[in-house]
């Protein structure tokens, strides 16, 4: 919508917010506080939410602030109750330099892989359908109309094992945290 | 779901306005909204004052301007000149990013609230709302997540552990209580079909109220929007019985400030969440006029009129609450959230998705009928809850805690004190 009368302004903010993500992920993985690390990840999804709403997927966008953000603050909390860390100087990484070289290696391959996907192109069992036509978009249900329809008509069992998976994580999580009587 | 006739007349009646009018009007209406806004936070802090004095029989500030009007100003100044203080150990930049990252969601809020009809102007017609993002709704839930931020940070880098204390409790306050009100608020979309506030609106303006047709979800929001805001009776990030003052315990001059400024920023969006989602938003009731076309800058005046006696009759109804209501103890701020409000929440949307299910499927038309089924449906469950679930255990007056002969003799004391009354002496 925005790309067509406003390119300039569009193609300016795409690169403003992928900067923002690319140097907070960066930010983000080199902090040795974990609080400020937490805090560097917000930013990465804040940039990530910008480019969706960018990419007109608002519900997409809005989910990544309210579910990220939200998730965030948990680690956040588990740092400050539950890791009883020492100051960030004294924490060292206890992997070594073989260690870090796999992972930049690894971090590479994949990079070229994404590259060589964007350029070959999505296989076709991976795309998705044709984006939703402009009266549906403005229709009664708005945006969300055509997310929620084939999540609860085809993609139904798909989607009520990911609430029993999320049913087992929070059951373990209450399992855990039960004291256990003598 | 919405009457499309009714949908189209409040969407485009007239032409939508070219992309240089739509640019102009936004930065006028955010520049309009911030100045509103932000006389609307400084005043609110003076009407808590005066309004406290008024509730205990005081008189409040009034030395400095007509009616103290000018006390907000005198103020600022005093803050803005104080001495800015860092504790020695603090971690500095969160120390200083804390207090802008409490205020900022409030205000990034009211840009997706709609404050009046469409204004039509010679350019066009303009939507009276900042953003009119089809996601509106769920919008206002991510940035109000986000609010606990700056309270948390400013705990956790002021290096002192009752601010950290303060900061903790408040993030387990909001984890909590966001699920009730998200739980409350998927009622109103229920009856919406849409995540898009106008239409949220246009709903109420053609069914009715949702606090009318969704009580006990208006209730539960009600109640979950103190406990975002971190008012009394859920203020205890910052019980100064307990923990000195909370989170901002470090803090000086306006950083200090910018906390009380949040909380009335924060305590004004919630407000003007529970007048959109809940009392109809700029919709004047019993009539029509309003929300059918043409559009005419009378209906725009008066629209955002009746928005703004909402938003501040809820602002009045904080304050209210702050100096009735002592506060909740911690475990039972948790058990109010979690085995209370979820739960209720959790059955009341299946009985409303329920109802729409049943009333839909027997034909009755979206519209004032289907709206007096639900009301009643919502009094029988109100009964329900209040006289057979609560039966005066947490929703009750005070005398309720007593014995029978208690309560009589409080009666008597009472009406002693009125005979002791000198004036009512001099009249007998």
């Amino acid at each position: 919508m925005a790309n067509e009368f406003l390119p300039l302004f569009y193609t300016f903010h795409f690169y403003l917010f992928s900067l923002i993500a690319l140097v907070s992920a960066i930010v983000f993985v080199t902090r040795k506080s974990p609080v400020a690390a937490a805090l560097w990840l917000v930013v990465v999804m804040f940039a990530l939410a910008a480019l969706y709403v960018m990419l007109n997927a608002e519900f997409v966008g809005v989910m990544q602030v309210l579910v990220y953000a939200g998730a965030i603050m948990v680690v956040f909390l588990f740092v400050v109750m539950l890791l009883n860390l020492g100051h960030p100087s004294e924490l060292n990484d206890i992997r070594g330099r073989w260690g870090r070289l796999a992972a930049g290696l690894l971090g590479l391959a994949l990079v070229a892989e994404l590259m060589a996907l964007s350029r070959g192109g999505v296989a076709y069992n991976f795309s998705l359908p044709a984006a939703p036509k402009a009266e549906v978009l403005a229709g009664p249900a708005g945006v969300i109309g055509p997310i929620a329809a084939p999540l609860f008509r085809e993609y139904l069992l798909a989607f009520e094992l990911t609430s029993v998976l999320l049913l087992v994580a929070i059951i373990g999580a209450v399992v855990l945290a039960k004291k256990r009587s003598a | 779901m919405i009457d499309p006739v009714i949908f189209a007349q409040m969407g485009a009646s007239q032409l939508d306005p070219s992309t240089t009018v739509f640019v102009i009007g936004t930065v006028v209406k955010m520049i309009v909204i911030f100045t509103i806004y932000m006389v609307g936070v400084a005043y609110s802090t003076f009407a808590e004052r005066r309004v406290s004095a008024w509730i205990q029989d005081r008189h409040g500030p009034n030395r400095v301007g007509p009616q103290g009007l000018l006390q907000v100003a005198a103020d600022g100044i005093k803050n803005i000149m104080k001495e800015e203080t860092y504790p020695g150990y603090a971690s500095k930049a969160l120390f200083i990013l804390a207090p802008g990252l409490a205020f900022v969601p409030a205000m990034i809020t009211w840009a997706v609230i709609p404050f009046g009809s469409p204004l039509p102007t010679p350019w066009g017609r303009i939507d009276l709302v900042v953003a009119d993002l089809p996601v509106g709704f769920l919008f206002t839930l991510a940035i109000s997540s986000l609010g606990v931020y700056g309270i948390v940070l400013a705990g956790w880098s002021s290096n002192n552990k009752y601010a950290l204390l303060g900061g903790l409790r408040s993030s387990a306050q909001m984890v909590s209580y966001e699920i009730a009100m998200g739980m409350s608020t998927v009622c109103v979309l229920l009856l919406a079909g849409n995540v898009s506030l106008n239409q949220v609106i246009a709903q109420q303006a053609h069914m009715g109220w949702n606090a009318l047709l969704l009580t006990v979800a208006a209730f539960i929001f009600l109640v979950a929007a103190f406990a975002e805001t971190n008012r009394v009776p859920f203020d205890l990030p910052e019980a100064e019985s307990e923990l000195i003052a909370g989170y901002h315990t470090e803090y000086s001059a306006m950083k200090f400030s910018m906390f009380p400024i949040s909380e009335y920023a924060n305590m004004i969006t919630a407000s003007a969440m529970m007048a959109t989602l809940f009392f109809g938003g700029w919709d004047i009731p019993f009539t029509q006029w309003d929300n059918s076309g043409p559009h005419t800058v009378l209906k725009s005046i008066l629209t955002f009129g009746s928005f703004a006696t909402k938003v501040l009759f809820f602002v009045f109804f904080y304050i209210w609450i702050r100096w009735t209501l002592p506060r909740f103890r911690y475990d039972q701020l948790m058990s109010l959230g979690w085995k209370i409000l979820l739960p209720i929440a959790l059955i009341y949307v299946v009985v409303v998705a329920s109802a729409v299910l049943a009333l839909d499927a027997s034909g009755v038309a979206r519209g004032p009928m289907f709206g007096a089924v639900l009301f009643g449906i919502n009094v029988v469950l109100m009964g329900v809850i209040l006289f057979v679930l609560d039966r005066g255990r947490l929703i009750s007056p005070a005398y309720s805690r007593l014995e029978s002969v208690g309560v009589a003799r409080l009666k008597n004391a009472s009406k002693g004190r009125s005979t002791l009354n000198p004036a009512a002496d001099k009249g007998a």
